[in-house]
């Protein structure tokens, strides 16, 4: 398969890129942000996504889904990260989906997700950074399980209607055995989410679980064995974070690029000085390589490739990298009014800083590289 | 089973017979490079064994027709062999200025007599070429260059001064940019073929930093070149020269891959510096910093197996071979600070047995030039500037 896009998803691309810039573009996050919006994106887009048919982009067709693969859900992804458009769809239709497949909980949720109706969160971090680790507490009780802990950063936690949670059932916290994930619905009693609007606008909750009780088959997958529903997941989600993350450090390129084609200085163009020029450029060639970094992990991960995970591994490292320097390099070339709220630059830098955070910055995937590599 | 998957394991089969075992090392030094030529007495048997197998068969060049000595494959039948044998971690076979540079300009430009006459030699290394571009004053404003090539009838008196002539003094040909309309810069250069053995060419070897000679000075007085050695027209030369420029940089691009596999940068710093008790290198900042590294180079080879597969589909921006040409440079020359950083003073031995005749440090220098040669980093982000970004003139 050659390593660009075929002329199917370049369809797609286009569909997606109209809909999304027309539908929610920046304005549409100002919008909610300004008017102190509690949901955190807009139900009715998201309802939008799914008469597009977004939301079942992963989900296969005996479900009502598009059963298409990551390339697809990454090309939609970018365009969301290219408008910093507010969507729950990177959690739902990407991360939860993928850890749902050919589970039973795909009967219960996937028609609402489908349908643009479910909305679904992820409760996986313990502490301020992600880590493989799990320490939160899931005993036997009864026929099902007691959830007892805390997880933060849960995007939509507040409002989602399920929540995916991973817990230990056994051995100590650094065990890969002994992790079990669980889909908690929204209602469960003992389940506290508070929102907390972050530096994006975004909202991401911190929830307690106080003794949450749960039937058996809340359990993803297997009793002890949640890695491996996790590891999709992570997988899905990290993929999905590093396209959203490539559309923001694009859309961050475009803006930047096209203001110094028109901002005068010393009485020319700033764009025709070689110190903006080679920067520029520098620029460019590192969002290309980051491009090519994300699009071979999309197709090993279509593909079921073993090397998946190591090239999701440096998809999102890469595209930290490049992305961080599209930001910064956004705001210093536009100067004073960079700095400004007023225009739209200073949104990218915010937004980008929290997707470099989801699911372990570029520090944690290279860790995780040279791990792998035996150093 | 599909065609490809008929293609896949008859390819498979065949390399497993084919290529020697020496052939599937890793490349630890220049010498392990096979570059061809009239004369090969330089070469290993293993060597020699492995680039005429190849060769024969058209596959050091795949993609080529197979009426001038190529493989003939599709661009997916190219992709496949370039799969297996880095499954495999076989060597290139041939490593050519005639087939990354001059092969797709003849193929673009020649005549048909041309590409007869050169192609199949090329493929099968039969005749080594270098690439008479830079003079002492024009380097990166090639275009300035002052190499005359006067019109006598039936051939042109060649009369001037080449540098930086990569291998000249091993090559068997060279193809050369000479000026015939002194008055008209960019449109007064044109393209010429010739044999290094033309009386009146000289080359000497120039010593760079590194202890090694790769470039050489080159001298042409009164050189007779025969008028059917000229490639495109009259005056026409600068656009071959762009368009071989491009698959230079393609080239040099390559280096900033390494290899496949095991990583000799890796073992190296855990050779030299050890492991702590968890099992990381005992050097955290060092470790950081060929983490970060291992991240660009891994998504540079993503990127660089992307800018094939367009460039065969025909959708690369043609300006894109100065992007691959600046990041792989400049990434590869921050391979060998890491493998310097990482050795120690063991790779500072200039001359020792164990350090294989200084070739880390002499390695670590040679790559200082890769940010010069083929256009300078600052060339190509000019290029980028202008081309694909669109950048204002000043």
């Amino acid at each position: 398969m050659p390593l660009f896009l075929n002329d199917d998803q370049t369809m797609l691309r286009d569909t997606a890129r109209d809909f999304v810039a027309d539908a929610a573009p920046v304005s549409h996050m100002r919008k909610l942000r300004d008017s102190k919006d509690e949901t955190g994106f807009s139900r009715d887009l998201w309802k939008q996504f799914a008469d597009m048919g977004f939301t079942g982009i992963l989900v296969g067709e005996d479900h009502g889904g598009l059963g298409l693969g990551h390339v697809e859900a990454g090309v939609v992804l970018e365009e969301i990260g290219r408008n910093l458009s507010p969507s729950p769809f990177l959690q739902t239709a990407v991360a939860a989906v993928e850890a749902l497949k050919g589970t039973p909980h795909a009967e219960r949720w996937f028609p609402g997700i489908v349908a643009g109706e479910t909305v679904a969160a992820l409760a996986l971090d313990e502490g301020a950074k992600f880590r493989a680790s799990v320490s939160m507490k899931a005993e036997r009780s009864g026929n099902g399980f007691k959830l007892t802990g805390a997880k933060q950063f849960v995007h939509h936690g507040h409002v989602a209607d399920f929540v995916i949670v991973s817990a230990r059932t056994a051995g100590a916290a650094d065990d890969q055995d002994g992790v079990t994930l669980f889909a908690v619905p929204k209602d469960a009693a003992g389940m506290t989410a508070r929102a907390e609007r972050l530096t994006d606008a975004s909202l991401a909750a911190r929830i307690e679980f106080d003794g949450v009780e749960v039937d058996a088959d809340a359990v993803i997958g297997e009793v002890d064995a949640g890695r491996k529903p996790l590891d999709r997941l992570l997988r899905a989600g990290r993929a999905g974070a590093a396209a959203e993350m490539l559309g923001v450090g694009a859309g961050a390129m475009d803006m930047t690029i096209g203001y110094i084609k028109e901002r005068k200085q010393f009485g020319t163009l700033i764009g025709s000085f070689q110190a903006l020029q080679h920067r520029a450029a520098h620029l460019y060639s590192e969002m290309e390589v980051a491009r090519a970094a994300v699009l071979k992990a999309q197709q090993l991960l279509d593909a079921g490739d073993d090397k998946a995970d190591a090239a999701v591994s440096v998809a999102k490292a890469m595209t930290g990298l490049a992305t961080m320097l599209s930001v910064q390099e956004g705001i210093q070339m536009h100067g004073g009014i960079g700095m400004t709220d007023e225009y739209d630059i200073g949104f990218y830098m915010k937004r980008q800083r929290v997707l470099a955070e989801l699911f372990g910055d570029a520090n944690y995937h290279a860790d995780r590289l040279a791990q792998a590599a035996g150093y | 089973m599909s065609d490809l998957e008929t293609f896949r394991s008859e390819t498979r089969a065949w390399l497993e017979a084919n290529c020697p075992p020496e052939m599937r090392e890793p490349i630890r030094s220049e010498k392990d490079s096979v570059w061809g030529g009239r004369d090969q007495s330089a070469m290993t048997p293993a060597q020699k064994q492995w680039m005429d197998a190849m060769g024969a068969k058209g596959w050091t060049v795949p993609d080529w027709p197979k009426e001038y000595g190529g493989g003939g494959l599709s661009a997916a039948e190219a992709k496949v062999l370039r799969e297996e044998m880095a499954r495999i971690r076989a060597r290139n076979p041939l490593s050519s200025f005639g087939i990354s540079m001059l092969g797709p300009a003849l193929l673009k430009y020649g005549t048909e007599e041309q590409k007869k006459e050169h192609l199949p030699k090329i493929a099968r290394g039969e005749i080594r070429w270098c690439q008479g571009y830079s003079e002492p004053n024009a380097g990166s404003d090639l275009a300035s260059l002052a190499t005359s090539a006067e019109d006598k009838g039936d051939h042109f008196l060649v009369n001037g001064q080449k540098v930086w002539t990569s291998y000249a003094n091993y090559a068997d040909w060279i193809f050369c940019l000479v000026r015939t309309d002194k008055t008209n810069k960019h449109n007064g250069i044109s393209f010429v073929l010739f044999d290094m053995q033309t009386p009146g060419v000289s080359t000497k070897p120039i010593l760079l930093i590194s202890g090694y000679s790769p470039f050489c000075e080159t001298f042409f007085d009164n050189v007779k070149v025969p008028k059917e050695n000229l490639v495109g027209e009259l005056n026409k030369g600068w656009d071959v020269a762009k368009y071989l420029l491009g698959h230079e940089r393609e080239m040099i691009s390559n280096m900033g891959l390494g290899g496949g596999g095991k990583n000799p940068l890796i073992d190296g710093a855990i050779a030299t510096i050890g492991l702590d008790h968890d099992g990381r290198l005992a050097d955290p900042l060092l470790r950081a910093k060929i983490a970060e590294f291992e991240v660009r180079s891994k998504a540079f080879a993503a990127q660089s197996e992307r800018f094939i597969d367009e460039l065969k589909a025909g959708r690369a921006h043609p300006a894109q071979p100065s992007m691959m040409k600046y990041y792989g440079t400049e990434l590869n020359k921050s391979r060998h600070e890491l493998i310097m950083a990482s050795g120690g003073s063991d790779n500072l031995e200039w001359e020792s047995e164990r350090s294989r005749g200084g070739a880390p440090a002499r390695d670590w220098l040679r790559t200082k030039a890769n940010s010069i040669e083929g256009g300078t980093s600052e060339v190509q982000l000019n290029i980028i500037s202008k081309r694909i970004l669109e950048l204002p003139g000043a």
